[in-house]
């Protein structure tokens, strides 16, 4: 059990539907599934009060609003200065006590010196733009009590990334507006990690699932550094339609000696193996299908095989968010095109399928 | 291409198997291709129907295939008045069926879909209560069937004839069961077709609806939402199984180790257990076993009913995987749930809109489909059994007279020169005489079984002359597989890597060594683990289904029976490579993937 305060830590599974204005999206999302007993690495929110009393107690905000209020969005050398001003503040102050004990006895009821991955998680990112998302840091293999202080002020401070805030400046969002959550998470030991997209992210075709999966930790998956074997599984029947292969060259791994993640070669013969067997395939399909389902609308899913756990429990998901770009189309072809009754057998008769050449 | 060249050869310069010389007279003169029409002949698309005929005809054995084409053609042309087909056009080239449908010239389509509408639409809207009575109707046909009975002329008329003032003979009652014997044979094909092709096309119609929803959906899933589980098809089966199983729980094993189906029985004999177990594999025989390894087109099937060792041997085989602990029966309650979830997966994936459509599509798909399943068991198999029955008596009878050699010889004859035989014996027994034909016969036969088996030893072409720019008739789709792309894979089939293509016939990627079959007859030659690679499977191999890794054939759309069969066995299909079975050898290694449809020959 993890130890939480209830105020500034909150663990996975103390975290439900009505808590996302305090842990944010991410957090948000992993204690659903936490509670869905979906398979997730145990974890803890610092929740937005946590980033709140830092602003309140050092006069930050009104230091933030002075810095932004001159700022002007089509300056981007200025919107940078005045963001790397305030990412320097927010790291340069000392934590307020209670949010940092808070933080330090959860970490420490993970077990002693336990790897995490320390994520942001924001107040804003169910905004339809996807890519804001992608603006918060992740730190991962973070290891001991002051690395993971550290972090989560560095998760903090990554609020005010230049393009975060250029983004709100763009969209009018008050930069107020906007809280900091931050998930501790305990580091997945990846054997084989990636994304599952319960669409076709080509098509749109909801009949499919997408996987792209490769050696190690998923980052390298969802940074474009590796081309990851791809599977597409139909999701009705849970079969696999489509194999590619690919030359999967390098891995990243956590380090335990150096205490933090490195890439690595691939050797030879593992490159080009599958780096997922047909069951695990058909494992993280089930996971994204029923995340899917939870979430009730088609999903974009980070998993992980943990090469610690046994077979058959070693899938997690690390994250699950909406997926943004074919969730929003209107689908075709309109029902209304098919006749019914008598006249759609005539119709199918006069038109049989496979009358057609296929392209 | 050269646009003067045909894809493929017209039947006048197709050679005649060596041995084979004067086939012709096998067959009628109206299934020939007579050079009197080579021209509408050669401007003709023919396709070789070997999924229901893939071996070549005794000349008997064509009366199977009058009846059955012309019931096919009379409801689309005469009865329902199907907007875009006639009936399908048929001609024999050396012993082989081609077919080539008939389409309805473009400028009528139009005028026939209002009789269509409201002929056809009786049907569908009558569905319940028409299939009813098509099973009263079929039974009552069946039971006329059973009830013929070929008598040998007496010596002497009895002399209640002459006392009564009967004034007619014996050979009256040859000729009324003869004639009878084909007339029912010709209306149990009628009523064959009755609901047939209404059902496909019902089928057809949530099938396009299904792909237009949802493009990449595979074959498979849409028929899993339409299949029933409970299709008599499977029950000859299933009373395998149960008689296995009872076996095994009443501890009657041993008497299973003897070899011949009456030794076995003898065993079971001695024991009370015994005599229950012999009841209820009487009881299973009727209707049960009349169930065909074939497909019971041809005079040379066997029926289950007629062989006890063939149900006996199946039999044998699940009463040791039950002993190894297995469960046999199909998990029935399992497919069902499996089915509706299916069925409620992809119908959540609709608006609201589309899930009306879907669900007045799905239903008459299921309302249909039972038919398209369950009058295979009641034609081919049951009635057809019968009948087969009904004609190897006579020929039996007609070789006691002297007629010919071998009991199944008069399927050398066709069906009117059976009945000419009956008069040469009905007249030489009034006149007194030799019957002539017992001169005739032995010879002229042996001469047809030799043409018989110069033609069987070759494969037939899988078409002829040019196909259309675009296959458009519904049924040759639905049926046969035939579709522009199949075309295109015979043609190409010579020029590839080892990888034959197919239909995604059911789901699952296996490898394992080749089992090449070409009659049910080898059924036996299959070992565990084996792919069976055949030109066309049939229901009632079920059994070594569960024996085999996968199955492969050359023919076959996506409702033909091996597709059908292999789904609800969990096997990975393969079906309509177009020449597999030919391309393939026993031993070879294969792997074959039902996802993507294709088998590779692995060495």
């Amino acid at each position: 059990m993890i130890q939480t305060d209830g105020t500034y830590t909150l663990a996975f599974p103390q975290i439900g539907k009505g808590d996302l204005a305090r842990v944010g999206g991410k957090c948000a999302s992993l204690g659903e599934m936490t509670q869905a007993g979906v398979a997730v690495p145990p974890g803890f929110a610092v929740t937005t009060d946590g980033y709140l009393a830092m602003l309140d107690k050092s006069n930050l905000r009104a230091e933030i609003e002075r810095h932004l209020a001159s700022v002007d969005v089509e300056d981007l050398d200025s919107l940078d200065r005045a963001a790397q001003a305030i990412r320097i503040r927010i790291r340069s102050h000392r934590m307020p006590e209670a949010v940092e004990t808070a933080i330090r006895t959860a970490y420490a009821s993970m077990g002693a010196d336990t790897p995490v991955a320390v994520r942001s998680s924001a107040t804003a990112e169910d905004l339809p733009d996807a890519s804001f998302a992608g603006q918060q840091d992740t730190y991962l293999w973070v290891r001991g009590a002051d690395a993971v202080v550290e972090k989560v002020r560095d998760c903090w401070a990554s609020l005010f990334a230049t393009r975060a805030v250029a983004y709100r400046e763009k969209n009018a969002i008050p930069h107020i507006d906007v809280n900091m959550s931050v998930g501790v998470q305990k580091m997945v030991n990846a054997r084989a990690a990636g994304v599952a997209m319960t669409l076709d992210p080509g098509t749109g075709d909801r009949t499919r699932i997408v996987i792209d999966a490769s050696w190690g930790l998923g980052e390298m998956v969802v940074s474009g550094v590796v081309t990851p074997d791809n599977f597409s599984v139909e999701k009705v029947l849970m079969e696999i339609i489509d194999r590619k292969i690919s030359d999967k060259h390098v891995e990243m791994i956590g380090d335990a000696e150096r205490g933090e993640t490195v890439e690595r070669e691939v050797e030879a013969p593992r490159r080009t193996a599958p780096c997922l067997t047909d069951a695990q395939v058909i494992a993280v399909a089930q996971l994204a299908k029923r995340l899917e389902r939870l979430n009730g609308c088609p999903q974009d899913v980070e998993w992980a095989i943990d090469g610690d756990l046994p077979d058959g429990d070693n899938l997690l998901a690390l994250q699950s968010r909406p997926e943004t770009i074919w969730s929003q189309k209107k689908k075709a072809p309109a029902a209304s095109a098919y006749a019914t009754g008598m006249m759609g057998i005539v119709n199918t008769l006069n038109n049989p399928l496979g009358g057609k050449k296929k392209a | 291409m050269d646009a003067m060249k045909s894809m493929f050869p017209s039947a006048f310069e197709v050679a005649t198997p060596k041995g084979a010389e004067g086939w012709q007279d096998l067959y009628p003169y109206y299934t020939h291709f007579l050079p009197q029409r080579r021209a509408q002949d050669d401007a003709t698309f023919w396709f070789c129907n070997s999924q229901h005929w893939p071996t070549p005809f005794r000349p008997f054995d064509t009366v199977m295939l009058d009846f059955a084409i012309k019931g096919l053609g009379q409801y689309n042309t005469r009865h329902l008045l199907v907007p875009p087909a006639n009936g399908v056009d048929y001609r024999i080239l050396n012993g082989y069926v081609y077919f080539s449908p008939v389409a309805v010239p473009a400028e009528d389509i139009e005028g026939r879909v209002p009789q269509f509408m409201e002929r056809a639409g009786h049907y569908f809207m009558n569905w319940g209560d028409l299939y009813a009575k098509w099973k009263d109707k079929v039974l009552a046909k069946i039971g006329e069937l059973d009830a013929l009975n070929f008598e040998v002329l007496p010596e002497v008329e009895p002399l209640d004839v002459v006392t009564g003032g009967v004034g007619l003979d014996s050979t009256n009652q040859l000729f009324d069961q003869y004639d009878k014997a084909i007339e029912l044979a010709y209306k149990i094909w009628q009523h064959h077709f009755e609901f047939l092709n209404l059902g496909y096309a019902a089928y057809l119609d949530f099938f396009g609806f299904m792909k237009g929803q949802f493009p990449s959906i595979p074959d498979q899933a849409i028929a899993k939402m339409v299949q029933g589980v409970d299709s008599e098809l499977f029950r000859p089966d299933d009373e395998i199984k149960k008689l296995a199983r009872l076996a095994v729980e009443k501890g009657l094993t041993a008497a299973f180790d003897h070899d011949s189906v009456d030794a076995i029985l003898t065993a079971l004999q001695t024991s009370a257990e015994g005599k229950a177990w012999i009841a209820q594999w009487d009881a299973a025989k009727d209707p049960w076993f009349n169930f065909t390894s074939g497909n019971g087109f041809y005079s040379t099937d066997k029926y289950w009913i007629d062989h006890l060792d063939i149900p006996m041997g199946y039999l044998k085989d699940y009463i040791q995987r039950v002993q190894d602990g297995e469960e046999i029966m199909r998990p029935t309650a399992k497919l069902l749930a499996e089915r509706d979830r299916i069925t409620a997966e992809y119908r959540e994936m609709m608006d609201d809109e589309a899930q009306a459509i879907f669900d007045g599509k799905l239903g008459l798909a299921r309302t249909v489909f039972p038919y398209v399943e369950d009058h295979n068991f009641y034609i081919e198999h049951w009635a057809l059994g019968v009948f087969w029955r009904k004609m190897r008596q006579l020929s039996k009878l007609l070789k006691d007279q002297g007629f010919w050699e071998n009991d199944d010889d008069m399927f050398f004859l066709n069906r009117n020169e059976v009945r000419d035989v009956l008069w040469d014996y009905s007249a030489g027994w009034a006149i007194g005489v030799p019957y002539r034909g017992t001169a005739v016969w032995p010879q002229e036969i042996a001469r047809r079984r030799k043409i018989y088996e110069a033609l069987a030893a070759e494969s037939p072409l899988p078409a002829l002359n040019n196909p259309p720019e675009v296959i458009t008739e519904p049924f040759t789709i639905m049926l046969w597989g035939i579709t522009s792309d199949a075309i295109d894979r015979w043609v190409n089939a010579g020029d590839d890597d080892g990888a034959l293509k197919g239909m995604a016939g059911s789901p699952g990627v296996v490898e394992g060594v080749a089992r090449v079959l070409r009659s049910p007859d080898q059924l036996s030659e299959l070992q565990k683990g084996e792919i069976l690679v055949t030109p066309v499977t049939a229901p009632s191999w079920a059994p070594v289904f569960g024996k085999i890794g996968a199955a492969v054939t050359d023919i076959g759309g996506m409702m033909s029976h091996a597709a059908i069969v292999c789904r609800e066995y969990g096997l990975p299909a393969v079906t309509g490579t177009g020449n597999a079975s030919s391309r393939i050898k026993t031993g070879m290694r294969l792997r074959v993937d039902g996802n993507a449809g294709t088998v590779t020959i692995l060495d």
